[in-house]
């Protein structure tokens, strides 16, 4: 060693690795100061606004239209006009539109993705990763369908049913958005789409697409505002209700449309059980299981908020599974190194926290992470519920939110039972290394969609739909299309 | 009176409620989970403490049928003083040689903090007769190797023959002395991550002080889901016995940014206590300039060309 090389001197060493801030930028998104109604391709200003604001902070980030009942008669009246010039379309050109839409959302997709995650709180790695691709996929895969339903439905002589009226939640805005209409633009409709009243920002950007597309005025129609005017679509002369969201409403909506002739589609919620055999792969399967709940901060419908643990194999998959829990990163949802983000809204936070304080009430053990939660906006740590018996209403009720509650099993038989032991039947999830229990466990789980060794995962040309109280009526694939279809 | 089979040290049967010993690897998951992981968004001091840490635990490595004592001598210059123009950026944590320069090393590094690690027991390949091998690592400790990497007899673990692989660690650990050992696994010969699991166990049983990836020799070396099977298995054998095991990808990683995707890994599934060099070290010998290039970029602001980095 030479003495210039002796004489380096070592800056010291700090203890810990801390991240520093990687915000994602929000000067790509400009924001109007306020919203109207998009109807017939113009926009029109109401009466009534509301406020919509930022859930990781509460601030406001613009004002919005409440459509009224004559609102949304008049946006229906736009998409009957538009129905006539656009179902008589040829297919091929009906795709080209549909085309387009997909490339300008790929195009705009940080655009999109850094407002989703503004107005609703989901972190930006899950919006620009999963909601703007999987959104944009959905236009590619249905504009494929436009031209050829007659090949895709043979001998029956698939026809558009006129104007579909669409409601959407505030988990996935513009995902939703995007499996509500492609479909139905694919099959010749038109449609009035409500977002939801705390997510209605990248609907109304949207609107921006379908005006760079140039899709003809009154195909694409977006009314915003509350419950009401939700309920007001339900009520207007529309040919199609589809509806995401609670089961309480969907029952609300389809008590109303008994015998109104509407033909109506129901996406609702779920408890999904998210099962664990003592042969999986473990570690994957505690990704999994974290994917299955904290995705999304739990709001969502097929959320694996039942874990079935083998008792076999029980305490090293909880201390495994709490262990992975203090390395989830809560916080603002445009930092991109954030796993979890903010809670969508007040009112959903108070729901949580009351069933979450129900669960402890019943004897219920919880556990949550050390994390620093901001001061300001919404939040709730991640949650994992033990010692939970399957009548405590954390296990029958769904949370929506980032809470799991752990149950246990002993043989294959017991897991399929206590799995179906619910109203819901949306998803499911099924761990092991052994591929004939994954089909045999698939042959009797009643959810519409089983998932083998993985959690969370869509994709267009995949059917998802519910059993019992979960809903009826199949999104994305062919058996998407059905729904806006009329047979001869 | 019959008696039942003694087990390897590690492989007991269990008595409690605990996680299959071997267990099962899930490729599209693991794989997913070392893709979400690389995504995470290292910026300024957050950087420059990643950057200096891969330094820190960088093994820079020459094993080249070409090397030369001047070749040697001009790696542990810059293993000594990575940044002539800049004195904070520390020392790598070892160099790697083949035995024959390890002398020449030692005589060059003498006084520094910087180790010397030597492969040994027929490297690359590992098909030689285990007399042969324990005398490499003999040879190449008498010559004054503070670390011996070892390869491990694929041969013998694709066939089956997992208490060859075994006994041989563990008779080359007993020839290690007082040296660290590092065993290499060679993933790319192993096939599946279930195998990189499995040789990772077998390893840390028979006394691996560390568990490496690979040789260098072959490519498709480290990869990012690789070292999360080898990290995963290594925090298994931690909460099952608190003994704590070292892990060296190496292979295959040039850029800083990847660097930084694999501390983020370790970060992550092992915790802080791993990012030290004592339990994490970087094989590679062209990443060292890449690193240097970001470090003075986050600390000047602007890049410079690569020809103000010496070639060593």
């Amino acid at each position: 060693m030479t003495d210039l090389e002796k004489r380096s001197d070592r800056s010291p060493v700090p203890a810990d690795w801390t991240y520093a801030p990687a915000p994602e930028s929000t000067d790509i998104v400009r924001l109007q100061e306020r919203y109207g109604l998009y109807v017939g391709g113009e926009w029109l200003d109401t009466k009534e606004h509301f406020a919509t604001i930022a859930p990781r902070d509460e601030s406001p980030l613009a004002e919005v239209a409440q459509a009224s009942g004559a609102d949304v008669q008049n946006a229906v009246a736009a998409a009957r006009e538009a129905f006539g010039s656009w179902s008589k379309l040829p297919g091929s050109e009906r795709a080209k539109y549909l085309f387009r839409i997909a490339r300008i959302l790929a195009e705009r997709s940080r655009e999109f993705a850094v407002l989703e995650s503004l107005n609703g709180g989901k972190p930006i790695k899950e919006s620009r990763d999963v909601d703007l691709p999987l959104a944009a996929a959905h236009f590619f895969y249905y504009a494929g369908w436009a031209d050829k339903l007659e090949y895709a439905f043979p001998n029956r002589s698939p026809k558009p049913l006129g104007v579909a009226g669409q409601i959407i939640p505030w988990n996935f805005p513009l995902l939703m958005l995007a499996w509500k209409i492609a479909p139905a633009l694919a099959a010749g409709n038109t449609v009035v789409l409500k977002p939801a009243e705390t997510t209605p920002l990248t609907a109304l950007l949207f609107c921006d697409v379908v005006r760079q597309a140039e899709l003809p005025p009154g195909v694409v129609n977006i009314v915003t505002g509350d419950g009401s005017t939700g309920a007001a679509l339900v009520e207007s002369e529309v040919d199609k209700i589809a509806f995401t969201g609670s089961t309480d409403v969907g029952k609300a909506i389809q008590r109303r449309l008994a015998g109104s002739g509407k033909k109506v589609t129901l996406e609702l919620g779920g408890k999904a059980a998210n099962i664990v055999f003592d042969d999986c792969a473990l570690d994957q399967a505690v990704e999994g299981i974290v994917n299955g709940i904290y995705f999304n901060q739990g709001h969502v419908c097929c959320a694996g908020s039942r874990l079935f643990v083998q008792e076999s194999i029980y305490e090293p998959v909880v201390e495994k599974l709490k262990k992975r829990m203090t390395t989830l990163r809560v916080g603002d949802p445009l930092d991109k190194n954030t796993d979890v983000g903010a809670i969508n809204s007040r009112m959903q936070l108070e729901k949580i926290e009351e069933l979450v304080a129900a669960g402890k009430e019943e004897g219920a053990e919880i556990y949550q992470p050390p994390c620093r939660l901001p001061e300001k906006g919404y939040w709730f740590a991640p949650t994992v519920f033990t010692n939970v018996a399957q009548s405590y209403r954390i296990a029958q009720e769904e949370i929506f939110g980032p809470v799991l509650s752990v149950l246990t099993f002993r043989t294959p038989d017991e897991a399929v039972e206590k799995a179906n032991n619910t109203p819901y039947g949306l998803s499911a999830g099924v761990w092991t290394e052994k591929g004939s229990r994954i089909l045999w466990m698939a042959e009797r789980l009643r959810a519409g969609v089983v998932w083998a060794n993985t959690f969370n995962r869509f994709d267009p040309t995949s059917p998802f739909g519910g059993y019992k109280e979960s809903g009826f009526g199949r999104e994305g694939g062919l058996h998407g299309m059905e729904p806006y279809l009329d047979f001869e | 009176m019959a008696q039942a089979p003694v087990l390897p040290r590690g492989f007991e049967l269990p008595l409690k409620q605990r996680l299959p010993r071997i267990g099962a690897i899930d490729q599209v998951a693991v794989e997913g989970r070392a893709a979400d992981l690389a995504k995470r968004s290292i910026k300024k001091d957050a950087k420059v403490w990643a950057l200096e840490l891969a330094i820190r635990c960088c093994d820079l490595t020459t094993l080249e049928g070409q090397d030369t004592p001047g070749k040697v001598a001009a790696l542990c210059s810059k293993a000594i003083r990575p940044d002539p123009s800049d004195p904070n950026v520390p020392s790598v944590a070892a160099i790697c040689v083949y035995p024959n320069l390890i002398p020449t090393a030692k005589e060059r590094l003498a006084g520094s903090a910087v180790k010397v690690a030597s492969v040994a027991t027929a490297f690359p390949s590992g098909q030689s007769p285990l007399d042969v091998k324990i005398r490499d690592v003999e040879d190449a400790v008498a010559m004054g190797a503070d670390e011996i990497d070892m390869v491990i007899d694929r041969g013998a673990f694709l066939s089956g023959r997992y208490a060859k692989v075994f006994d041989e660690i563990v008779k080359v650990k007993e020839a290690c002395g007082g040296a660290h050992l590092k065993v290499i696994l060679e993933v790319s010969e192993l096939g599946t991550y279930d195998n990189v699991r499995r040789a990772s166990l077998l390893a840390m049983a028979a006394g691996g002080d560390f568990i490496k990836t690979s040789t260098g020799k072959l490519p498709g070396a480290a990869t990012l889901p690789v070292q999360l099977v080898m990290l995963e298995a290594i925090r298994d054998v931690h909460e099952e016995t608190g003994r704590k095991v070292g892990m060296k990808p190496a292979g295959g990683i040039r850029t800083a940014k990847n660097a930084i995707q694999y501390l983020v890994q370790v970060h992550e599934t092992l915790g802080p206590d791993w990012l030290t060099p004592d339990l994490y070290r970087l094989g590679a010998s062209s990443l060292v300039n890449d690193i240097l290039m970001q470090l003075r970029k986050e600390k000047t602001g602007a890049y410079q060309s690569k020809d103000y980095f010496t070639n060593d």
